[in-house]
C-alpha cells in the first residue's frame, strides 16, 4: 500500500506527522527536512493551515480536491449497503405520502394569571453576572417566556462592554445539562434538603463546644462579597472551623509574588490602551477566559491596532511563550522558549533594563531577541508593559513587577488594586494544610461546595486517601463527579442562573447575580447552603444579598439604588481604586535550566480545568491553534517529535513525576523544542454522557510543589493510534493550486486569502491589500442577471459585514455565540472526524513561515480569519440548487430555506468558501427533554438531510426591521421622522459581532454611507476573499498590518508582497 | 399457428396507455386536492375545546374589542391567548354557576392552565408576526374571516403558503386604514360607500390600497415574497 511505501521512503528522514487515513486517500507522512527544502524554494510569503498542506504531498492535494475532504459524504454507518437499499426503497414508497400527512394537532396553554411584564413572543433581558475565579462576567440573559435561552455581555457595564468569552456563551448549556445532579442523596439513597440540613446542623452543633475544630469548608474561589461576609459569620460561630478555597487553575504564582514583592495580595490590572510596547512572558492573555481580565485586555489591545485613522500609531507586541497560543500568533515578534527558560529570560531581561535579575542566555537568537526587547522597553518608558503568565513561577511575576516599576509603568500601563477574590489565598498551600488535617484525623465534617478536588488536586497530596478518612463528607455539586462519588452526601448546587448572589468583576465593579429561572432540580446556592451554619437559618439568598448591600449603602434611598443596580447590572462606583504599593526586592530565581524534556500543564482552551467536560458545545469547539476537538493531546514541536520518534496522532508514553501518561501526540508548529504541553480537564473517571471517554488525565502527574512545570524522565512513541478530530484542514479554501502556475503567480494567488503588510509598507502603500491583483473583480463579468441593478428588486437595507483581521485574536467567542443563537447541533467526535461539524462560523488559522518580517516552520506567525457565510452577491450556490432552496433576498442575504431543501448538496460543492454545513444525520437532539427550553424559538431546529448556513442572524434582522417599520412616520428625539429604516442607533448586531471582545466583526447596512460598516469597508485595507472569482461577497476582510521592529527583521531581502 | 395476440390487442394496448395517463393524472390531481383539502389544512373545522367559547357572543353580542383578550397582538408576533384570569374578571360576576364554565373556574381554583386546541396553526418553519400585519393595515378579518360571527372558532382559510403569497404579492387588495384594523364591521370601499383616508374619499379598493401602500411604506410584492420574510 501507498502507506507503507511512504513509511519506507521517510525512514531516513525525520518522520513527523501522519494524517488520519481517509478511506481512499493514501496516508501521508511528513518529514521536516523535506518541508524545509520545499520552503527554501519559495521566496514569496507562504500561508498554510497545517504541516500536511505544507508538505505538498500528492495524497493530501488529492484529498483536498474532493467535494468534501475526508469522508464527509461517505456512508459510514454500520448498516450494510443491502440494508440501506431496503430502507431506501421503503422510504421511497412512503415518500409520496409525506405530502399528505397532516400536521399534528397542537395545543395552546395560556397562563392562569399572566405575569404583567411578559409579552408572549418577545424576549425579556435580565442583567446578571457569571461568576468565575477571575472575576464576574457581566451578562444579559435573554429569556423567552422566562426560560433563559442566550447569554450576552452587558453593554452598559464598563468591563467587557457587551462582549463575552466562549465559556460564558457556552455556560447556558450547563444549566440544561441532562446529567446534572437532580436529588439530594446520602450514599445513593434519595433524601430531602431538610434531611441534609438537619444532619449538617447536628454535626456542626455537636462540634460547637470545641469551636467547630472538626469542621472544614472547601469551596471554589469566592468572588461574592455577601458569601465572603457570610463565611466570616460562620467562622465567628465556629472560630476553630476553617475555610479553604481551591481551584486547579489558580493564581498561586501571582499571589506568592505579590506577597513577596509588595507584602500584600494585590491584582495587577494592565491598561493596554496606554501601552505602545507589550511584552508577554508566557502570558496568553488574548486566548479567552483562561486569563484574568481577558475581555478588557483583548478590547484594549485591539483599540491600539484598528488603524481606522491611518495616521494613528500601533502598539507592538513581543511574546515569549512555552506553547503556540493566539497571543503568540498575534505578536509582532515571538520567541518560543520552554517554560523553565522563560524564567531565565525574564531574569536576563530584568537585568538588561536595570530591574534586578541577572544571568544571560546561551541561545544567540534568544539573546538577540532579548536585547531588542530591552532596547524597545527602555525607549518606551511609561508606555510599555510586561505581563507575566499565570502558569509561570512566582519569580517571573516578581521580575515583571520589578520591570514595570523600573520602567515607570506603574500608574500608567499597570495599576495595582485589591484582589478580585474577597479573601485571597495561596490555594495549593491551603489544600496541603487541609490534607494534613484530614490525615491527622482532625476533620470530622468536610463540606465541599462546587469543585472536584478528588480529580484535580495535585497528585502528590493523595487527596482521596485523606478525604476518605473524614467521617462525614458532603459535596454540593452541579454534576456528579469523582468527588461526589466519594462523599456521603451529595446535593445539587444551583447554576448561577438559578440563585441570587453578587460578584465582583476583575476591575472590582460589583454586580448582583439575578436568577432567571427557578432551580430546575431544587439546587441551592452558596448563601442558602451556608445559612445552615449561621444563626440566620431561613433567610433567602435574595434577602441576604439585599441586606448585605443595604448595610453597605451610605445614602438613604436604598430602594432606588437597589433597583438601579439590578436594572443596570452593576453598582456604579464600586470599581477598585488603584493602590500605591511599594516593591521590595524581587526574590532570586529558583528554577535552574534543565536539559530534560519539559512537561507543561495548562488549562484546556475549551474545557478549562475539567468543569466543562460534559459541555458538548465546548467539547466540539475547535481549540485555538491546534483546532482539536473532543480530546486533549500532547503538543510537541516538529523537531521534538522527530528527535523522539513521536508521530502525530500516535500515543506517546510520557514518564513524569513517577507516573506514565499515555497521550496522543499533536505536532504543533511554533511549539518550543524539548517541551511537551499537556492540557487539563480530560480523562475523567466519572462524568456525564458527553465527556465520558474523552482524552487522558494530566492531573495524575501534577505535583503541589510545581503544578505547572515538570520534567519527564522518558518519552516514548508507540504504535497505538488515536484518531484526533482536528478541523484545521477540513474546510480548505482553494486558491492558487492551479497547475502550471509560476511561483510568483502562486504567491500572488495565495496572498488573496490573507493579505498583510508591515506598518511601514502600509504607510508607503495604503492600497497594498488590493494592489496587483488580477483585474477580474469586475461587476460586468457575470452569467447571471445582476439583481442589484434592478431598482424594483433592491430592498432599503443592504446587509454587509467587515471582519478586521488586525483585531481578531482567534478567541472562539464568536463560534460559541453562533452555536447558542442558531441552535447549532453537536455532532460528536466520529462525525467531526468525518468532516461533519456544524459550526456556521469557523476561525481559519493560517501560519506563515516566510515573509518580509520573519517566521519559520519552527516559529511561524499565525493569522486568524473568522469565516461565516460570505453572502456573495453572485452566489455560486444559488444557481445550482434544483429546488430553489437557497435564493437571494432583496437585502443581499443569501437565504437558506430549510423546508425546501432536499439535500442534493450541490450548493456546498459549489461554494468556494466552504461555509455550508450539511445535516447528514439527525444531529439535533430531539429526545432530551431538558434541552427543549434552551433553543432559540426564532430559529428553526433543523432536521436531517438539510443544508444549513449563516444568514447574518436573519431572525435578529427581521426583529429589528419590524421594530423600525412600526415606528414609521413617528418623530425621533431629534424631531426627524423615522422612515421605516433600521438605523445605526438601533444597535442591530449579529450574535458573533455582539460577543466579540475586540470588535473585530462589524455588521450593518452598507447602503447607508454613514453606517459604521460602510466606513470600515471604505478603508483601503478592505478586500474581498477570493474576489477574483467575482462572487462579490458582502462579508469582506480588513487586511492585517503589523508593526515589526526593524532590528529583528530577517537578514534576507524580500521582494514580494 | 394463430397469432398469439389477436388484432384487438392493439386496441387494448392503446386504451391501456391512455388509461394509464388518465390514472396517473387523476392520482396526481387527487394528491394535490387532498393536500389542500380541509382534511389536511383543517380549514373550516371546529375542533373540540375545553369550553365552547363563542367569539360571536363576545364580539358581536357584547362588543368586546379583540385586544381585550389578545393583548399582545399589536406588540408581538404572537397575539396572546387570554389567561384564565381574564375570563374570571367577568365570570366571577356573571354566569358564575354556568355548568359550561366549570373548566374555567376549575382552572382558576386549581391554578392549572386550560388546554385549548390550536385552530390557526402554522408549521414550525414559518415565522409569522401579528404585530407587523396589524401595524401595516391588515384587518383581523382578512385572515381570520368573520370571526365575529363564529359561535365556535374555525379557520376560514387554508393558511397554506399559496394563500399567504396571494396577498404578499399584491397587498393592496387587503389594506385598510390602521384605525379600522380591529373594526369587525368595516367594509371595503365601494361606489356607494366610500372610505376616508388621508382626508380623501376613496370609492375603490385598488386606489385606496395604493394610497395606503404609499403612506405606510409597504414594500413591493417582490420584496415581501423574499424567502426570509417568513422562513429562517
Amino acid at each position: 500500500m501507498a502507506d507503507e511505501k511512504h513509511n519506507h521512503e521517510s525512514l531516513n528522514g525525520e518522520t513527523l506527522v501522519s494524517i488520519a487515513p481517509a478511506k481512499d486517500t493514501p496516508a501521508t507522512k511528513l518529514d521536516l527536512s523535506d518541508v524545509r527544502n520545499k520552503l527554501a524554494g519559495h521566496n514569496g510569503r507562504r500561508y498554510w493551515q497545517s504541516l500536511e498542506e505544507l508538505s505538498e504531498e500528492p495524497g493530501f492535494d488529492a484529498m483536498m480536491q474532493r467535494e468534501f475532504p475526508r469522508q464527509a459524504s461517505e456512508w459510514l454507518d454500520p448498516v450494510s449497503r443491502r440494508g440501506f437499499l431496503k430502507l431506501m426503497s421503503a422510504s421511497l414508497a412512503l415518500a409520496g405520502l409525506s405530502a399528505c400527512t397532516k400536521q399534528p394537532e397542537e395545543s395552546i396553554v395560556p397562563y392562569v394569571q399572566q405575569p404583567e411584564e411578559l409579552i408572549p413572543g418577545k424576549p425579556i433581558y435580565y442583567a446578571s453576572v457569571r461568576p468565575t475565579a477571575f472575576g464576574a462576567q457581566p451578562i444579559l440573559v435573554e429569556t423567552q417566556m422566562f426560560r433563559p435561552t442566550k447569554v450576552e455581555g452587558n453593554p452598559d457595564h464598563v468591563f467587557g462592554k457587551g462582549s463575552a468569552d466562549a465559556y460564558t456563551q457556552a455556560s447556558i448549556l450547563d444549566l440544561y445539562d441532562p446529567d446534572r445532579l437532580q436529588n439530594v442523596t446520602k450514599v445513593g439513597n434519595t433524601h430531602t434538603w431538610s434531611d441534609f440540613n438537619g444532619e449538617m446542623r447536628d454535626a456542626a452543633l455537636g462540634d460547637k463546644s470545641s469551636g467547630g475544630a472538626g469542621i472544614r469548608f472547601l469551596t471554589e474561589t469566592v468572588i461574592s462579597p455577601t458569601v465572603a461576609d457570610q463565611f466570616k459569620n460562620v467562622l465567628k460561630s465556629y472560630p476553630q472551623a476553617k475555610w479553604y478555597q481551591y481551584e486547579a487553575v489558580n493564581r498561586d504564582s501571582a499571589r506568592a509574588a505579590s506577597r513577596q514583592v509588595f507584602g500584600q495580595y494585590v491584582d495587577a490590572q494592565y491598561q493596554l490602551e496606554n501601552a505602545d510596547v507589550i511584552v508577554s512572558l508566557d502570558a496568553d492573555f488574548l486566548s479567552g477566559g483562561t486569563f484574568p481580565g481577558f475581555l478588557k485586555l483583548a478590547s484594549d489591545y485591539a483599540k491600539k491596532r484598528k488603524l481606522e485613522d491611518e495616521k494613528a500609531g500601533m502598539s507592538r507586541m513581543y511574546v515569549v511563550e512555552s506553547q503556540m497560543t493566539t497571543t503568540g500568533g498575534k505578536a509582532e515578534h515571538r520567541l518560543p522558549l520552554t517554560a523553565s527558560h522563560i524564567e531565565m529570560f525574564a531574569s536576563a531581561l530584568a537585568s538588561s533594563v536595570g530591574a534586578g535579575g541577572g544571568g544571560t542566555l546561551n541561545n544567540p537568537d534568544a539573546n538577540n531577541f532579548l536585547k531588542t526587547v530591552a532596547a524597545d522597553l527602555q525607549a518606551n518608558r511609561g508606555k510599555c508593559v510586561v505581563i507575566p503568565g499565570e502558569q509561570q513561577s512566582p519569580a517571573v511575576h516578581a521580575l515583571a513587577a520589578a520591570m514595570n516599576s523600573t520602567l515607570g509603568n506603574v500608574g500608567k500601563t499597570v495599576v495595582y488594586t485589591d484582589t478580585v477574590e474577597i479573601v485571597p489565598t495561596e490555594q495549593v498551600a491551603g489544600l496541603k494544610e487541609l490534607v494534613a488535617d484530614m490525615n491527622a484525623g482532625k476533620v470530622k465534617l468536610l463540606v465541599v461546595i462546587g469543585g472536584n478536588p478528588v480529580y484535580d488536586a495535585p497528585a502528590d497530596l493523595k487527596f482521596l486517601d485523606a478525604y476518605e478518612k473524614v467521617p462525614l463528607r458532603a459535596h454540593i455539586t452541579s454534576n456528579v463527579n469523582e468527588t461526589s462519588r466519594h462523599s456521603h452526601w451529595n446535593a445539587p448546587l444551583a447554576h448561577y442562573m438559578e440563585c441570587w448572589s453578587d460578584a465582583r468583576s476583575y476591575d472590582g465593579t460589583v454586580s448582583i447575580q439575578q436568577p432567571t429561572i427557578e432551580p430546575l432540580y431544587g439546587g441551592k446556592g452558596y448563601f442558602e447552603l451556608l445559612a445552615v451554619f449561621t444563626e440566620a437559618t431561613g433567610t433567602t439568598a435574595y434577602d441576604g444579598v439585599r441586606a448585605y448591600w443595604q448595610a453597605q449603602k451610605k445614602g438613604t434611598d436604598f430602594e432606588a439604588a437597589w433597583k438601579k443596580a439590578l436594572h443596570d447590572g452593576f453598582i456604579a462606583g464600586t470599581a477598585f481604586t488603584p493602590k500605591t504599593v511599594t516593591a521590595k526586592s524581587a526574590p532570586a530565581s529558583t528554577l535552574q535550566g534543565n536539559s530534560a524534556m519539559e512537561v507543561v500543564f495548562r488549562p484546556d482552551p475549551t474545557i478549562y480545568d475539567g468543569r466543562f467536560n460534559n459541555n458538548g458545545w465546548l467539547q466540539e469547539l475547535p481549540k485555538q491553534v491546534t483546532k482539536l476537538t473532543w480530546d486533549n493531546a500532547a503538543m510537541v514541536s516538529p523537531k521534538t517529535a522527530a528527535d523522539n520518534k513521536l508521530q502525530d496522532q500516535y500515543v506517546a508514553k510520557i514518564n513524569v513525576n513517577g507516573v506514565e501518561i499515555k497521550a496522543p501526540v499533536k505536532v504543533t508548529p511554533g511549539h518550543p523544542d524539548n517541551s511537551i504541553t499537556l492540557t487539563l480537564g480530560y480523562g475523567r473517571d466519572f462524568t456525564g454522557r458527553v465527556g465520558t471517554g474523552t482524552g487522558y488525565n494530566a492531573y495524575v502527574a501534577r505535583t503541589s510543589t510545581n503544578p505547572n512545570v515538570a520534567f519527564a524522565s522518558s518519552v516514548q512513541g508507540t504504535d497505538e493510534k488515536i484518531r484526533l478530530a482536528v478541523t484545521q484542514y477540513q474546510y480548505p479554501i482553494e486558491a492558487g493550486k492551479n497547475e502550471g502556475q509560476t511561483e510568483e503567480g502562486r504567491a500572488m494567488e495565495e496572498r488573496a486569502i490573507i493579505r498583510e503588510a508591515s506598518l511601514d509598507e502600509f504607510r508607503k502603500n495604503p492600497d497594498f491589500a488590493n494592489e496587483g491583483l488580477l483585474e477580474r473583480e469586475s461587476k460586468d463579468v457575470t452569467l447571471y442577471p445582476n439583481w442589484t441593478e434592478d431598482p424594483t428588486k433592491v430592498g432599503m437595507h443592504q446587509w454587509g459585514m467587515a471582519i478586521d483581521l488586525n483585531s481578531c485574536v482567534g478567541c472562539n467567542a464568536c463560534v460559541m455565540a453562533c452555536v447558542a443563537e442558531n441552535n447549532i447541533a453537536v455532532v460528536g467526535k466520529e462525525q467531526v472526524l468525518a468532516g461533519r461539524a456544524m459550526h456556521w462560523i469557523r476561525i481559519d488559522t493560517y501560519f506563515s513561515s516566510n515573509g518580509s518580517f520573519g517566521g519559520d516552520v519552527a516559529n511561524p506567525r499565525a493569522f486568524f480569519q473568522p469565516i461565516p457565510c460570505q453572502q456573495c452577491e453572485n452566489a455560486p450556490c444559488e444557481p445550482v440548487c434544483p429546488v430553489g432552496a437557497t435564493v437571494h433576498s432583496t437585502e443581499g442575504l443569501n437565504d437558506m430555506v430549510y423546508n425546501r431543501c432536499v439535500g442534493t448538496r450541490y450548493c456546498s460543492n459549489n461554494c468556494p468558501y466552504k461555509v455550508r454545513r450539511f445535516n447528514f444525520l439527525l444531529f439535533s437532539d430531539w429526545d432530551t427533554q431538558s434541552l427543549y427550553p434552551l433553543r432559540n424559538p426564532d430559529v428553526t431546529v433543523r432536521s436531517r438531510g438539510v443544508m444549513e448556513k449563516c444568514t447574518y442572524c436573519v431572525q435578529r434582522i427581521n426583529a429589528a426591521k419590524i421594530k423600525a417599520e412600526k415606528r414609521d412616520g413617528q418623530l425621533d428625539p431629534n424631531g426627524k421622522p423615522y422612515d421605516g429604516r433600521v438605523r445605526e442607533e438601533d444597535n442591530l448586531q449579529t450574535a458573533c459581532q455582539q460577543t466579540c471582545p475586540t470588535d473585530a466583526i462589524v455588521f450593518g447596512n452598507v447602503a447607508d454611507p454613514n453606517s459604521r460598516v460602510s466606513k470600515i469597508k471604505a478603508q483601503s485595507r478592505n478586500y474581498a476573499l477570493l474576489g477574483e472569482l467575482n462572487t462579490r461577497p458582502r462579508t469582506t476582510s480588513i487586511a492585517e498590518v503589523r508593526n515589526p521592529n526593524p532590528q529583528l527583521q530577517p537578514k534576507q531581502t524580500e521582494t514580494h508582497g | 399457428m394463430p397469432p398469439f395476440f389477436p388484432p384487438s390487442a392493439n386496441n387494448y394496448a392503446r386504451t391501456s396507455i391512455i388509461f394509464l395517463i388518465v390514472a396517473i393524472s387523476a392520482l396526481g390531481l387527487t394528491a394535490y386536492k387532498l393536500q389542500s383539502s380541509p382534511w389536511v389544512t383543517r380549514e373550516g373545522i371546529r375542533p373540540e375545546q375545553p369550553v365552547p367559547f363563542s367569539h360571536q357572543h363576545h364580539v358581536s353580542g357584547l362588543g368586546i374589542d379583540c385586544r381585550f383578550c389578545h393583548t399582545s397582538v399589536e406588540t408581538s408576533g404572537f397575539a396572546g391567548i387570554p389567561p384564565t384570569k381574564t375570563c374570571m374578571n367577568c365570570h366571577s360576576m356573571i354566569w358564575t354557576n354556568a355548568p359550561l364554565l366549570e373548566p374555567v373556574r376549575a382552572s382558576f381554583k386549581d391554578d392549572k392552565s386550560l388546554v385549548w386546541t390550536r385552530v390557526h396553526d402554522l408549521p414550525d418553519y414559518v415565522y409569522f408576526s401579528h404585530e407587523i400585519h396589524i401595524n401595516k393595515g391588515i384587518g383581523c378579518k382578512s385572515c381570520h374571516g368573520p370571526i365575529d360571527e363564529m359561535p365556535l372558532t374555525y379557520m376560514n382559510v387554508s393558511l397554506q403558503m399559496e394563500w399567504c403569497l396571494d396577498c404578499h404579492r399584491d397587498t393592496k387588495k387587503n389594506l385598510r386604514p390602521r384605525e379600522e384594523v380591529f373594526n369587525m364591521t368595516y367594509k371595503q370601499p365601494s361606489r356607494w360607500d366610500p372610505v376616508v383616508f388621508n382626508g380623501k374619499k376613496f370609492f375603490d379598493q385598488d386606489l385606496l390600497g395604493e394610497e395606503i401602500q404609499k403612506t405606510y411604506h409597504i414594500k413591493s410584492g417582490y420584496e415581501l415574497t423574499t424567502c426570509d420574510t417568513c422562513h429562517r
